[in-house]
């Protein structure tokens, strides 16, 4: 996990999406055991805030520093170290429960044997459908599956989309226990959810998207953004 | 000397500057027009081959040879735009592609003029002629790739990624459609087999194709502008001047 | 590799495990490279249809035809590709994974030859039967459909890769990749009639090979580069 002194730092972040800039000058500092919400309404960028994290999107300026490393730099070394969940569940219908999390685990690098997938799938309460393709699946039981690498990982910086969507109350509970065993041990999480959830931890920090949106008439000198070219 | 230069990079300050300097090439345009063809069509001498029909080549080849070099100068700026993430270089490239391909379908319809007189077809499948034909699709494929894109910047990056791989293939396929025209028996039509050149032929080709290119610079500089304007159109320097805030 | 992570995969692994997700995922909706080989042999039959069936007309134009029904059927299984990935969030994945993203493709576009190129290249023969193709020219046929179809995939990756996600995706994506296809059809068709003709296929099929290492070397860089785009 992370040391105490690891500290990931959002420096002047800005995103066009389309012709529209959501958001500019977008600043924050995030320490190691870290619990952020982004907040902010419809369409003010917060899935394209995690997007542009997880390397997904290109931020029209600004960047990121893990560890006083600027991850467009050492990618490679980022990407080792985050685990992105976003709005697609990454689940193929063919599949049975069990191939779909081993096949998503070992396409990110990190490999598990089948007891170990078992184990936490049936602590998810997939256990009678182990045996299903996953075309048969609610959306709940499918966004379990896609979950569940929060419980098999090592990595120690999780960018949960929504991460709450779909899921029923008990497995609600239960990835908010998950996320705050992971924030204590010294793990970062960042996440966005519209539902009103309560996670316990000790830092907990908000990220207000709206407070870098820019009003609609200061957008005219902003386009053009990355520099003059 | 070379800040000078870059600054001109920026769509803002390019856009004066094709104001500027459009009109004078299409006087050179026309200028140079008239000089070839007054020569390809008064001075240089009747074949006996073919008649006066042949002189549609003064149109046909400088248009073709305009076609694959607006290609070659399209994928290049599409490929800038990719790699360096400047704007103006992208939109070079779609200011390009509709003249590029007014020439390509150019010649091939000058081809087709040729080939009615000489041979009795509208179309002979000569290996130049195939090739425009290919070119020509490969000019409606960017467009239509960047049409059917609403983000302006990937619809950019995407030309570029297309611009380039079709700019790579133009070679391949144009010795593969050469090889595969002198293999098939049939063929022995072949438009670009042009009458023994008398050099004052050539040189009414290459005065056309200046003017084509003096034009196609004119038209892609106006072009240009109109692609600036309705991308940039929010920016500060195209809003209404009582509204700027400087 | 860094020893302190637990669990590490190897890229050799990685690789190997998305292959099998791909082939896995193939067969269990072998329906899909069914339909593939059914709009094959349709489209062959067509011809014939179309223009008579003269023998020695038949005989002349076998190769061809077989040759551009392979073409289209190549490209109707192109949005298996990326598409589903692309609508789960598989794609995201993908493109997050510490394989390298060139890599990825260079593996899906083999599983689509292996479950559409084969095939492709074991039906393509019988086919040619109907055209009344002597063994020659069909083993050159099947040979050249076996060498070009990966051309195909790989080439189709780049088209499929740029229009993830738009509207009339399908016809663009034959509109951008037919063109530079066709070089593949020529040496193919090629090929088969040199078969015919007594001259030998070697120069074309040499030159096919060639073709496939140079696209094997450019289009999985171009179609990643083309991915990021995509999903950017």
């Amino acid at each position: 996990m992370l040391k105490a002194t690891d500290l990931l730092q959002l420096n002047n972040l800005a995103c066009v999406k389309g012709e529209r800039l959501l958001f500019s000058r977008l600043s924050f500092e995030i320490p190691a055991g870290s619990l952020v919400r982004v907040i902010g309404a419809n369409g003010t960028g917060k899935t394209s805030l995690l997007r542009i994290m997880a390397g997904l999107s290109e931020p029209a300026a600004g960047e990121i520093v893990w560890n006083s490393q600027h991850t467009r730099l050492s990618r490679s070394e980022f990407l080792q170290d985050i685990l992105y969940i976003g709005h697609g569940s990454a689940i193929k219908d063919e599949l049975l429960p069990a191939e779909n999390l081993m096949a998503n685990c070992t396409i990110q690098g990190e490999a598990f044997s089948e007891p170990e997938v078992h184990a936490v799938l049936e602590e998810l309460g997939l256990g009678e459908r182990l045996d299903v393709e996953s075309l048969s699946l609610s959306a709940g039981q499918r966004r379990r599956i896609a979950l569940a690498r929060l419980w098999l990982t090592q990595r120690p910086l999780w960018l949960l989309d929504e991460p709450f969507n779909a899921l029923d109350a008990k497995s609600v509970e239960q990835l908010c226990l998950q996320i705050s065993r992971h924030v204590r041990e010294g793990g970062i999480c960042l996440y966005t959810t519209h539902q009103s959830v309560d996670i316990a931890s000790d830092r907990q920090l908000t990220l207000p998207l709206d407070a870098f949106c820019q009003p609609a008439k200061a957008q005219s000198e902003h386009s053009g953004l990355n520099g003059l070219i | 000397m070379q800040l000078n230069w870059f600054k001109y990079a920026a769509p803002a300050s390019f856009f004066p500057l094709a104001g500027k300097i459009y009109p004078w090439f299409y006087v050179l345009a026309a200028i140079l027009a008239i000089a070839g063809m007054y020569i390809g069509f008064f001075v240089a001498p009747t074949d006996f081959q073919q008649g006066e029909a042949y002189r549609i080549i003064f149109i046909h080849v400088p248009a073709a040879w305009m076609s694959m070099f607006l290609y070659l100068v399209m994928a290049f700026y599409a490929s800038l735009g990719f790699i360096f993430n400047t704007r103006l270089s992208s939109m070079m490239a779609r200011a390009i592609a509709p003249t590029g391909a007014m020439f390509t379908f150019l010649a091939l319809w000058t081809g087709s003029m040729w080939g009615r007189p000489m041979w009795g077809a509208y179309w002979v499948w000569d290996a130049r002629l195939t090739s425009e034909l290919i070119l020509l699709f490969l000019y409606i494929g960017f467009m239509a790739l960047q049409a059917a894109i609403d983000d302006p910047r990937r619809g950019d990056k995407a030309g570029g990624v297309l611009a380039l791989v079709g700019a790579i293939n133009v070679p391949i396929i144009y010795f593969s459609v050469k090889w595969w025209n002198t293999l098939h028996q049939g063929s022995s039509i072949n438009l670009t087999r042009a009458p023994s050149m008398a050099s004052i032929m050539l040189w009414g080709m290459l005065l056309m194709a200046l003017s084509f290119w003096m034009y196609s610079i004119a038209v892609i500089l106006s072009r240009v502008q109109c692609v600036i304007v309705e991308r940039e159109r929010r920016a500060a320097w195209l809003q209404p001047i009582d509204q700027q805030s400087t | 590799m860094n020893p302190a992570i637990h669990n590490q995969s190897s890229s050799f692994a990685m690789a190997i495990a998305l292959l099998r997700r791909d082939l896995l995922l193939v067969y269990r909706r072998r329906s899909d490279a069914v339909t593939v080989l059914v709009f094959f042999s349709i489209v062959v039959s067509l011809f014939p249809l179309g223009v008579g069936a003269d023998p020695s007309m038949l005989r002349l134009i076998g190769g061809g035809v077989v040759w551009v029904a392979a073409l289209l059927s190549a490209m109707l299984s192109l949005p298996r590709l990326f598409s589903s990935d692309f609508a789960d969030g598989t794609l995201e994945q993908l493109v997050l994974s510490p394989q390298p993203l060139a890599l990825t493709v260079g593996i899906k576009c083999l599983a689509h030859w292996v479950s559409t190129g084969i095939p492709l290249a074991l039906m393509a023969p019988l086919l040619g039967l109907q055209f009344g193709l002597d063994s020659d020219a069909l083993w050159v046929l099947s040979l050249g459909v076996l060498v070009g179809t990966p051309i195909l995939s790989l080439i189709g990756a780049v088209g499929t890769a740029l229009t993830l996600g738009l509207r009339g995706g399908n016809l663009l994506v034959a509109l951008l990749v037919l063109p530079l296809n066709i070089p593949v059809l020529i040496l193919g068709a090629g090929a088969v009639d040199a078969a015919q003709s007594g001259l030998g296929a070697g120069a074309h099929l040499s030159l096919l090979g060639a073709l496939l290492i140079m696209t094997l070397i450019g289009a999985p860089f171009a179609a990643a580069a083309a991915l990021r785009i995509s999903l950017d």
